[in-house]
């Protein structure tokens, strides 16, 4: 996982014929497809709103005698070095996962909006200065800003957010800069401007929205990504502190009992894989059906 | 050497010198804005109760006391010299630390590199630009292997080959410990190499040059190898020197899970002492590597595609 959005040439893309007939696109495989991601990750948002709903023990409960219970009927995922129940850990971290993925996501789409809608619109200098800033973040490749943030103000779920937030802005900046550009290039903007609307206007109500539209899909893959930095982090030991159950400190604890309780670490690590693999999936399609979409 | 050629490479120099100097320039004050006195993080903290006077002989030795554009002046003098100062936990340069750390950390991301683009490589050659199941499967073996977060496949692999099957090494400072780490860091970034390898071979499938060559007799295979994969090559190549520098990233997640040798392991024993000149040098270094990383995929990239030769820097 290495990825949200590498400094690629910005080049126009041609637009690809169809690829798939419209029956293929009704097969029932392809609609498992959408299903399966789509039930992965309503059963994630789920569990972040109502654990209770499905969590079959307290996520907190120690019972010693059946610490390092390998994975069972009673206990699915097995049990941690406390006897905690690590399925139920699991449906309990998805909330502060998830609150971390969201928040970390918010903060770096508002600081690119800020950087993007500045560079896109304020004129040579301004575009020049924020090509280099952007330039500059990308110099700090990865969750390495992240931790030169957590270095300086201190390990907690805050820092942990912020920083993932701040990591992932370079990326988003810079194609919210590109898409803010073309848009203000647009006719129908010209058309707004010509008819007279306030700037305030236009800004607000023409260039924001179609300026964002494409990224809502570079959003949906970018949640999945912020929680996998997030997880990393919390991996290392740094954010979330035990108890509290969370992905990347469930991740934490169980790196220290890898050779004698391997599934610890491993069923956190499949949810967190199986989540971000169906946002990549629904991201996808929801780019491919806007694609086609542009195309009519 | 003509004038342009040199105008290019002084021009790329300058900006590179630009980019670092800026990085400095961000981590100098990051580093000032925290809270907290830096002498008593030198002494251990609070909790190790320092006398004042040691406390105010560390700030006259360090001078912390020093106006900040004095300090800044003195940090950007240590920088050019190669001197990134002293680390508080280790109480040894920085620089001694990071060259004796970087090289570990280089040989796994190198090797992780080559395994990324050897995938790529198979998984175009063999599966892109096909119809049916075979093209399907390579796009979703990519899709699956770029979403593998280092935490999680380090994990599988650690357990699967060195504690179940014993095959390799848990702990080896030798080649065959390289192989588990390298496997890790290289395995997602060969995914996405593949994803944009692929989509270019698609691209270049399509262009005249390769119905002209098949109509002259050239073999599929040999079109395919010869032919469009250098086109396809191009934007990975491009991103080489970006995922050079996600890898050094990665590095920091593996070398914890191998208890591996390496920057990223001092990296997070510095974040977690907050041991500030060590964490900055690191990140330095990590920029410094990342800039040349770039330009040499630049320069990889006029290799593989001799027309760039005109274009590149014309723009920028």
């Amino acid at each position: 996982m290495t990825t949200l959005a590498p400094p690629l040439p910005e080049v126009e893309k041609p637009a690809a014929p169809p690829l798939r007939t419209a029956r293929s696109s009704r097969s029932p495989l392809r609609h498992l497809g959408v299903a399966l991601p789509g039930a992965v990750v309503g059963a994630v948002v789920l569990a972040a709103l109502a654990p209770g709903l499905l969590a079959p023990q307290d996520p907190l409960e120690i019972s010693l005698s059946e610490s390092f219970a390998p994975p069972s009927a009673e206990h699915l995922f097995g049990t941690d070095q406390s006897g905690r129940d690590v399925f139920s850990r699991v449906i309990h971290g998805a909330r502060q996962s998830l609150l971390i993925g969201l928040g970390a996501t918010a903060i770096g789409l508002l600081g690119a909006m800020v950087l993007g809608l500045a560079g896109g619109l304020g004129g040579r200098l301004a575009d020049g200065a924020v090509t280099r800033v952007i330039e500059i973040l990308y110099a700090f490749p990865g969750i390495l800003l992240a931790l030169i943030l957590i270095a300086v103000y201190g390990n907690s779920a805050l820092t942990q957010m912020v920083a993932v937030g701040l990591a992932t802005m370079p990326g988003y900046a810079r194609m919210v800069r590109s898409q803010v550009l073309v848009v203000r290039r647009s006719a129908y903007v010209e058309a707004a401007r010509t008819l007279g609307h306030p700037p305030a206007r236009i800004l607000l109500r023409t260039l924001l929205p179609n300026a964002f539209r494409p990224l809502t899909v570079l959003i949906t893959l970018g949640v999945g990504q912020a929680v996998v930095w997030a997880a990393a982090l919390g991996f290392l030991g740094m954010g979330v502190q035990p108890p509290t159950a969370e992905w990347g400190a469930m991740l934490n604890a169980g790196r220290h009992y890898i050779q004698q309780a391997w599934w610890m670490d491993f069923f956190p690590g499949v949810t967190i894989v199986l989540f971000t693999l169906s946002l990549t999936v629904l991201g996808r399609r929801l780019q491919q059906s806007t694609d086609a979409g542009a195309l009519r | 050497m003509n004038v342009v050629l040199i105008r290019r490479i002084l021009t790329t120099i300058a900006s590179a010198a630009l980019l670092l100097w800026a990085v400095a320039t961000i981590v100098f004050f990051l580093q000032h804005l925290v809270p907290g006195d830096p002498a008593m993080a030198i002494l251990g903290g609070a909790s190790a109760n320092p006398p004042e006077e040691t406390l105010q002989a560390i700030r006259d030795q360090y001078g912390f006391e020093d106006p900040l554009l004095v300090q800044y002046g003195a940090f950007l003098t240590g920088l050019v010299q190669l001197d990134l100062g002293e680390s508080y936990t280790m109480k040894q340069p920085v620089t001694a630390i990071v060259s004796e750390q970087i090289l570990p950390t280089l040989q796994l991301t190198g090797a992780a590199l080559a395994i990324a683009w050897a995938l790529a490589i198979t998984l175009t050659l063999l599966t892109a630009g096909r119809r049916g199941w075979l093209g399907r499967l390579g796009a979703g073996i990519e899709v699956v292997f770029a979403a593998l977060p280092h935490f999680w496949l380090g994990v599988v692999l650690l357990v699967v080959f060195a504690v179940v099957l014993q095959w390799l090494p848990v702990v080896d400072d030798g080649p065959l410990g390289l192989v588990l780490p390298a496997l890790t860091l290289g395995i997602p970034l060969g995914g996405f190499l593949a994803q944009v390898t692929r989509d270019e071979f698609d691209v270049a499938l399509r262009q005249p040059f390769v119905l002209s060559a098949l109509s002259r007799g050239a073999r599929t295979a040999d079109v395919r190898f010869r032919q469009v994969l250098r086109h396809a090559a191009l934007p990975g190549i491009a991103l080489s020197g970006w995922g050079l520098g996600s890898l050094i990233s990665g590095a920091v997640v593996v070398e914890v899970i191998f208890s591996r040798q390496g920057i990223g392991q001092v990296l997070v024993a510095a974040v977690n002492a907050q041991d500030l000149p060590l964490v900055i040098g690191v990140t330095f270094v990590v920029a410094l590597v990342y800039v040349i990383a770039n330009i040499l995929s630049d320069a990889a990239s006029v290799l593989v595609d001799p027309r760039l030769r005109h274009t590149i820097g014309a723009t920028s």
